[in-house]
């Protein structure tokens, strides 16, 4: 098989575009996490963005209220796991879990009649530039307008962390909610809307897969996807210009075993698919070990329930 | 008190409900929907006994995150130890597939405890001695266990007279479970999973290390007071998770399965999470729990056939018994305030 330089390019197309649900569903889990709150129903969400967007699609074939409904379900699941965390103090990790598994149960029930039908395209910006330009064309040009989205996202994640003020109080929070409170900051309604913001991109990532990926719904099709996001959190040490390259080498991981496979590859595929979890162990342990670097990034009181004594 | 093991109950009938509101928004009759959900699959001889087999892993891995969760420990890759107990269970089952003995199924079952117990190790020892969070850890190795799986199936453990299709040999028979009547598929296994809730009783409520345990679930800082070996405990509760979950991997492919393929779990190991919450980590609140729980895998099975709704709906329920139940934990929390306040205005 010839590796020539148009080739290379739309591998990186491709690439790219396998890890915008990983980059979606990661950036807004980490702002979720940065406020302290763990929320491993990312799965759950994911999948039902992924049916809401795809049923709003047929039913009202329109794309842009597809996209808008699949990040509006999204919130509304995520509001069940911030009334049941933050309003009735129930344990994150559990409560999470419960999430997903209902999330799953919920959109397979949803989707019963959305089963076989055909998707439709999703319209794609540029496309005359990617079959002009060499190499640049595919990399740059011809994707849709989530996947520009998803890119940026990243970079807009990190100047609202660090630099505006509403940042720092999510920070803050996520840090110390104790002094957070003391300063007069409203640490549960901080924690709401992180978790609903969180529950809006896990709803577009999720939307992502079934109107743009692959235009069409099957049951539990994220596929562990939102298990991957919630592991390039930690893998990116809570930083969110790192979830972009993490999310690139878990995606690049995706798409080289496809090619692997397809030239019969002697390294079997279930090794490079178990890459990204190993991986995210070995980098939990590298920054465990060094409490600096723990906790340069490490939202404090991740996980823990805060309770205001009234 | 009597409210902490009524809750369950409360949280139950919450979810029944709340499922009938679902099957009405669905467009099905909600009382018939809900009686081809919860009364039709135990209404036979054999409906019951498919809700013991389905009932007897899940009791046996909620028994053993009843510890780690008593003491503070978040396993949450129960589902990773079942997988990988049934691979070594599974692959001293298939050494041995063409001999007959006695000796063979013990070796099998000791063999997949093993696998399951060292699987655990690794979030324990990962925890205890580079500090690394057990949650992300346990839950990652889920996957690695099922991929590992899915290389041994597929290709050098994959029968050779199997036509390609991604499964092992089938086990000699005295790799296999006895089963405990003819035609119906409930095995020896379910002694398993009841000596592990007798045995967990015994050792939670009976000896220094239970006492240990309980202790540091209450207070960290107590323990530490105490001088608790805190590190060896972490190891403890990890291993008898691990095994725990090991055995049911190791029961249901020497039981109702008979060799290694992909799918030898729907996701046991994460249910079991809500059958241990359900059943307030007690031993016996987990039976109780895990019969609650089987009959939602039956039950979303018989509503395929009967109603053609997916059988993922079974987790439809499952999640809203969890939600329901850690909602109802709140009116715990709640009473233990009011009861608080009037203490002190007693005092005053």
């Amino acid at each position: 098989m010839s590796l020539d330089i148009s080739f290379i390019g739309i591998l990186i197309g491709s690439i790219m575009a396998s890890s915008v649900p990983l980059i979606l569903a990661a950036s807004g889990e980490l702002i979720t996490e940065r406020s302290g709150v763990l929320n491993l129903g990312v799965e759950g969400m994911m999948i039902i963005g992924a049916i809401s967007g795809f049923a709003l699609m047929v039913i009202t074939d329109n794309l842009f209220i597809a996209i808008v409904g699949s990040m509006f379900s999204g919130v509304i699941i995520s509001l069940i796991f911030g009334f049941l965390t933050q309003s009735l103090l129930t344990n994150h990790v559990a409560t999470g879990l419960a999430l997903t598994i209902f999330g799953i149960g919920l959109s397979a029930m949803l989707g019963k009649n959305f089963v076989g039908i055909p998707g439709k395209e999703f319209p794609i910006l540029f496309s005359s530039l990617r079959e002009s330009i060499p190499f640049f064309g595919p990399i740059l040009f011809g994707h849709s307008i989530v996947l520009y989205f998803a890119f940026a996202l990243p970079f807009l994640t990190n100047y609202f962390l660090k630099k505006t003020k509403l940042g720092l109080v999510v920070r803050a929070v996520g840090d110390s909610p104790v002094s957070a409170s003391n300063q007069g900051i409203n640490v549960i309604i901080v924690r709401y809307c992180c978790i609903l913001y969180g529950g809006a991109m896990c709803g577009l990532a999720g939307a992502y897969l079934s109107l743009i990926y692959t235009p069409q719904w099957i049951e539990n099709m994220t596929a562990g996807r939102g298990w991957i996001a919630l592991a390039l959190v930690v893998f990116a040490t809570w930083s969110p210009i790192k979830v972009l390259i993490g999310a690139l080498i878990f995606g690049g991981i995706t798409i080289l075993q496809l090619h692997m496979q397809a030239i019969g590859f002697r390294i079997p595929v279930q090794f490079l698919s178990a890459l990204p979890y190993l991986m995210t162990i070995i980098v939990l342990v590298v920054i465990s070990r060094d409490s600096r670097k723990i906790k340069l990034n490490t939202p404090t009181s991740l996980g823990r329930i805060f309770y205001k004594e009234k | 008190m009597a409210l902490y093991f009524f809750t369950p109950f409360i949280a139950i009938i919450l979810t029944i409900l709340g499922g009938g509101i679902i099957f009405y928004i669905l467009g099905f009759n909600p009382i018939e929907a809900l009686k081809f959900y919860f009364i039709t699959p135990i209404s036979n001889l054999y409906g019951l006994s498919e809700l013991l087999l389905k009932a007897t892993p899940l009791c046996l891995i909620a028994i053993g995150l009843s510890f780690c969760f008593k003491s503070n420990n978040w396993n949450i890759g129960a589902e990773g130890q079942l997988t990988f107990g049934a691979i070594v269970g599974g692959g001293v089952a298939l050494l041995f597939y063409n001999q007959e003995g006695f000796y063979i199924l013990p070796l099998v079952i000791l063999a997949g405890a093993i696998g399951g117990m060292i699987f655990a190790l690794i979030p324990a020892i990962l925890k205890t001695y580079f500090n690394t969070n057990e949650i992300l850890v346990s839950l990652m190795l889920v996957y690695v266990s099922k991929l590992l799986l899915d290389y041994l199936v597929v290709g050098p453990w994959s029968n050779p007279e199997g036509f390609n299709f991604p499964e092992t040999r089938q086990f000699s028979d005295s790799s296999r479970m006895p089963l405990l009547f003819e035609s119906l598929r409930i095995h020896a296994g379910i002694f398993l999973a009841l000596a592990a809730v007798m045995l967990s009783w015994f050792i939670l409520y009976k000896t220094y290390l239970g006492f240990q345990i309980k202790v540091s679930g209450l207070s960290l800082k107590t323990a530490k007071y105490a001088g608790f070996k805190g590190k060896t405990m972490i190891l403890v509760v990890f291993m008898i998770s691990g095994a725990c979950a090991g055995l049911a991997g190791v029961g249901e492919i020497t039981g109702p399965i008979g060799q290694l393929h992909r799918m030898i779990s729907p996701d046991y190991g994460f249910t079991a999470i809500i059958v241990a919450f359900l059943g307030r980590l007690n031993p016996f609140g987990i039976i109780f729990a895990s019969l609650v729980v089987a009959l939602t895998y039956l039950g979303a099975e018989t509503a395929q056939i009967f109603l053609q709704i997916p059988k993922y709906t079974g987790q439809v329920f499952q999640g809203m018994i969890l939600f329901f139940l850690l909602a109802s934990d709140y009116l715990l929390f709640f009473k233990v305030k009011i009861l608080n306040l009037k203490k002190n205005e007693l005092r005053h």
